[in-house]
């Protein structure tokens, strides 16, 4: 008897808790796990900064900065989003023309638009205003899409991919490529479309040797074939982030103790080739733990996905988790040398601001589209 | 979701299949790709750990750039202009310095650390890696690294390098020609490509040097080495080495160099000299030159200061950045139009009062003999020099033909000889005038440009080329410094081969003979401008002699050369080649308020003839 009241007000206290949850409309697993690699980075950074805890706490800002922002997402209904798509689209095409135009030259690409108190890429706004777009415009209509739909939607893809591409900032190009190609996947785009086109690509990749790819992207294309070829250039990042990786071993150096990465041999460790320092004091098992939070994350992206309850909301949650797994598969590919050296930071884990708040918006929107669900069917 | 028009239905059941359908062909991707970067992780960290642990653990396997060797200079008969000696680098290592302040004023008592050191110093500190050492003082001398090595005990960090200096033997004599290296600036590292010039020092700044940069520096090398935590190197493994620059043979021969600096004694001007055969350039001279061997490590403030605002300006590049007035030396050439356009022919007389004026103007342009020559023609025009003759023939041809013969000979253009920075001179036109000074062209003008005065500018090189051009009658060949290229290790030279430019067509044969006829008489005859420099003469000689004003005179005023400063005195020119049968050799010289050319120039240009065609064997 007492065995029964206690149950009874467990299960009331849990529904309670999930009640607050969906009133704040939070999805408690991602939440979770995003907390999880969030910390996890922490300790990365502070070892990979060289112990400042200066990097540290302002990373930790930039953290709660971003949770904010997926905090704040996750309020507004997905059907606002949808709303909002083709504004956020339009608005950020203009600022891509913008930035072609007057953008202030940073490291040698136009990238940054100088707001006067800040700077801001739109490429960044692109990498969402894309697939939500691309959703949107999909949604609207039965799928499998018609083939005008297709085209559309095509040129939705392209004209920002190739303005990005322009910038040159081949590694957020290719994030918004394929955030809108999984849009096109997901809408069920036909097998045969896909392998012509990919058979067109495969033709045209030497045209685009020739002729598109700058020299530092060719060079680290041939580094990546042969990272010899070219020791203290492009060659040299990949050289010193697999010997970091590889001399992790099994269990890894030890949190501190890396040496490639503490005697400067690993170039932009706190950044893009963060995972190098991680895989080099926390080796193969460390590795295994990292890629099963990523891929928990993941998973629990392409559940929201499956759960969703119309085309609109299946189509952004499916893209943008996908997404999200290029971002963290393409950084650890570079990083381990499979892969050329993309400028893309690894998820969480790099120090950095301005990909992080995109990356957490995404998520505001996962969540989004998971905790206005029932709302919606009641 | 309000829509305007009617759309199909949509089966929200059958979307969410496709979904699902493609969602599972997502994860089935998302595990073979996760797979891959499994197998590569557990490739590194577990099959290969081994491997990579030797590699980190030695730790410290660094890669050294190996420096490539700069490609030696010679001159056309075999003899060196440019080197590599050894010399001793200062270089201090920052991460083991614990105050370099102390250290640096501590090396100061021991050799000379200026000012711009400190500051270079600086500067190269904040773009180094770490462990790798700075320079702060180039080329000890043996002095200076006992000094050091005897207390280094007590300066940790500071290290003594062994280098190559470039070294010009030549010193002055080939400075403006060949150009010197200098240590590489913040900006110039930026335009780099940093890989191939990691660890080295110099880079061409001006001359053969800049030009032939790729060609003289060579490909870095990597020296893979094993070091401590100090970065000190423990053991050397592999390498790949560095390929040496190339050799470059020039044209230049410093014979000519030699004869031409003796002659100009201490009159500033410039000399270059041009194989009419091939364009090859024999000899660039401009006076006064430099010492190139300052510049290789950087000279301090006050030698530069001195250098820079010298009033002779000895940087000042005359042979290929001195724009003067061509002068009379611009007859020959007018001439030659006159005749192929059938303006003028040799019978045609001209007569000369010491003036001309043209009608409706009572402004009169006067001849540089007061009296005037009397009934001239054309050939007694180029032999004595008469400048009413070529009043006339100017006002007969007009600008447009002026402009159009002349341009034919590269007058007003770059010649493109392979050193930067030549200027390109001026050729008036009616067109040039109208957008640069927005008025029409006056028949003044045509006038005085006939005489190459007014607007009209040329360079020494553009001048001499277009005496080469002459010479070979209408063949043209673009001024070529390089001679061949050797690979450091090969037998074979590869020749550089000469190019030719656009040919000045040639109506008729026997006028371009008249115009170098009377050119040989500028020389060889008795009322010759040049006839100073016939004396034991082994083989012929066609010149042609120009003075160029400085400043105007006005009209009615006497202008004797004595009364006026030298500073204003009108630049003497000649331009000759020889021998006339067979031309081997085309010169232009210029001496910079030098007064008469034929009195000035011309036995400049006779002493670097010589050299070539009378000493040669």
């Amino acid at each position: 008897m007492s065995i029964g009241s206690s149950q009874f007000v467990e299960e009331d206290r849990i529904s309670a808790g999930r009640k607050l949850l969906l009133r704040l409309h939070i999805d408690l697993p991602l939440l979770v796990a995003l907390l999880l690699l969030a910390g996890l980075g922490l300790f990365v950074l502070y070892s990979a900064g060289e112990q400042q805890s200066e990097i540290v706490t302002r990373q930790l800002i930039r953290l709660a900065i971003a949770f904010g922002v997926m905090f704040a997402l996750a309020q507004i209904p997905p059907l606002v989003i949808r709303r909002w798509a083709p504004w956020l689209f339009g608005i950020g095409l203009l600022l891509l023309f913008a930035v072609l135009m007057l953008g202030v030259v940073g490291k040698g690409a136009q990238r940054w638009l100088d707001l006067g108190l800040f700077s801001f890429q739109p490429s960044e706004l692109m990498k969402l205003a894309v697939p939500l777009m691309i959703a949107a415009w999909l949604a609207d209509a039965p799928l499998p899409p018609s083939h005008r739909r297709k085209l559309v939607a095509s040129l939705f893809l392209l004209v920002p991919t190739l303005l990005v591409a322009r910038q040159p900032d081949l590694g957020t190009a290719i994030l918004i490529a394929c955030s809108g190609f999984f849009v096109l996947f997901l809408a069920g785009l036909s097998w045969r479309l896909m392998i012509s086109l990919a058979v067109l690509v495969a033709a045209s990749l030497p045209l685009l040797w020739q002729f598109v790819l700058h020299e530092y992207q060719k060079k680290r294309i041939l580094s990546l074939l042969n990272p010899e070829s070219d020791p203290l250039g492009s060659g040299y990042h990949t050289i010193q982030s697999t010997i970091a990786i590889g001399s992790g071993g099994l269990y890894g150096k030890g949190w501190l103790h890396g040496t490639q990465s503490h005697l400067d041999f690993l170039p932009e460790r706190s950044t893009d080739f963060i995972f190098a320092v991680f895989s080099e004091e926390f080796g193969f098992i460390g590795n295994l733990l990292l890629l099963a939070i990523f891929l928990t994350i993941l998973a629990r992206g392409m559940v929201i996905a499956v759960q969703a309850q119309d085309t609109f909301g299946r189509l952004v949650a499916g893209s943008l988790s996908l997404t999200f797994f290029v971002y963290f598969f393409v950084n650890m590919g570079m990083v381990s040398g499979i892969l050329p050296v993309v400028g893309l930071p690894l998820p969480l884990v790099s120090y950095g601001g301005t990909s992080l708040v995109t990356m957490m918006a995404a998520f505001g929107i996962l969540m989004s589209i998971h905790t206005h669900r029932r709302l919606m069917a009641r | 979701m309000a829509r305007l028009n009617p759309q199909p239905i949509k089966d929200h059941l059958r979307e969410a299949l496709l979904f699902n359908r493609r969602m599972l062909v997502a994860v089935v991707a998302v595990i073979l790709l996760v797979f891959v970067l499994l197998g590569r992780l557990a490739q590194l960290q577990i099959l290969r750990h081994e491997h990579y642990t030797t590699l980190s653990e030695n730790n410290r396997v660094s890669i050294r750039p190996l420096v490539p060797t700069r490609g030696l200079i010679y001159d056309r008969n075999g003899v060196l202009l440019a080197q590599n000696l050894p010399s001793f680098r200062l270089e201090i290592i920052p991460e083991r310095v614990t105050d370099m302040d102390r250290t640096l004023d501590e090396l100061a008592k021991l050799v000379r650390i200026s000012d711009e050191d400190r500051d270079r110093f600086r500067e190269q500190l904040s773009v180094s890696r770490r462990f790798e050492g700075v320079p702060l003082r180039f080329r000890l001398s043996d002095d200076e690294v006992a000094r050091i090595a005897a207390r280094r005990h007590r300066l940790p960090g500071v290290n003594i390098t062994a280098d190559l200096a470039r070294h010009y033997p030549l010193g002055e004599l080939t400075a403006h020609a060949v150009g010197y290296v200098g240590r590489i600036s913040i900006e110039e590292l930026r335009q780099l490509d940093p890989s191939n010039y990691k660890g080295s020092h110099y880079i061409g700044k001006v001359g053969i040097e800049k030009y032939y940069e790729d060609i003289l520096h060579g490909q870095v090398g990597h020296q893979r080495v094993e070091t401590n935590a100090q970065s000190r190197v423990l053991r050397k493994m592999d390498r790949t080495l560095p390929v040496p620059g190339q050799t470059l043979y020039l044209n230049l021969d410093s014979r000519l160099q030699l004869a031409a600096q003796q002659a100009f004694g201490e009159e500033n001007g410039a000399l270059v000299a041009i194989d009419p055969r091939s364009g090859a350039v024999l000899a660039l001279v401009s006076m006064p030159s430099y010492d190139p061997n300052l510049f290789v490590n950087g000279l301090d403030s006050a030698t530069y200061r001195a250098l820079r605002d010298s009033p002779n300006r000895p940087l000042f590049n005359r042979a290929l950045q001195g724009q003067y007035p061509p002068g009379s030396t611009i007859k020959p050439f007018m001439g030659l139009a006159g005749l192929e356009l059938n303006v003028t022919e040799p019978q045609r007389e001209v007569n000369c009062p010491g003036w001309y004026m043209l009608k409706n103007d009572d402004r009169r342009y006067r001849d540089w003999k007061k009296g005037g020559h009397g009934e001239v023609d054309l050939d007694r025009a180029i032999v004595e020099s008469c400048d009413v003759y070529f009043y006339d023939l100017a006002f007969e041809l007009g600008i447009d033909r002026i402009h159009a013969y002349l341009s034919r000979f590269g007058l007003g253009q770059r010649t493109g000889i392979d050193i930067r920075g030549e200027l390109p001179g001026l050729l008036p036109s009616r067109e040039w005038k109208k957008a640069v000074h927005n008025q029409r062209w006056y028949h003044g003008e045509t006038l005085i440009t006939g005489i190459g005065q007014g607007f009209t500018l040329s360079t020494p090189l553009q001048l001499a080329s277009a005496t080469a051009t002459l010479a070979s009658r209408g063949h043209r060949m673009r001024p070529t410094m390089v001679r061949s290229i050797q690979r450091p290790g090969d037998e074979n030279v590869t020749p550089v081969e000469p190019r030719e430019l656009e040919p000045v067509t040639i109506r008729q044969k026997k006028n371009w003979d008249y115009i170098i006829r009377a050119m040989q008489r500028v020389v060889h005859s008795m009322h010759g401008t040049a006839r100073g420099i016939n004396v034991d003469l082994s083989y012929t000689i066609a010149g042609k002699t120009g003075t160029a004003q400085v400043f105007g005179i006005k009209q009615d005023e006497e202008y004797v050369a004595e009364d006026i400063q030298k500073r204003l005195r009108d630049h003497a020119l000649f331009i000759a080649f020889a021998p006339v049968e067979d031309p081997r050799i085309a010169v232009a010289v210029i001496v910079e308020n030098g007064g008469s050319g034929g009195a000035v120039a011309a036995p400049i240009a006779r002493r670097v003839m010589d050299a070539f065609l009378v000493n040669a064997q």
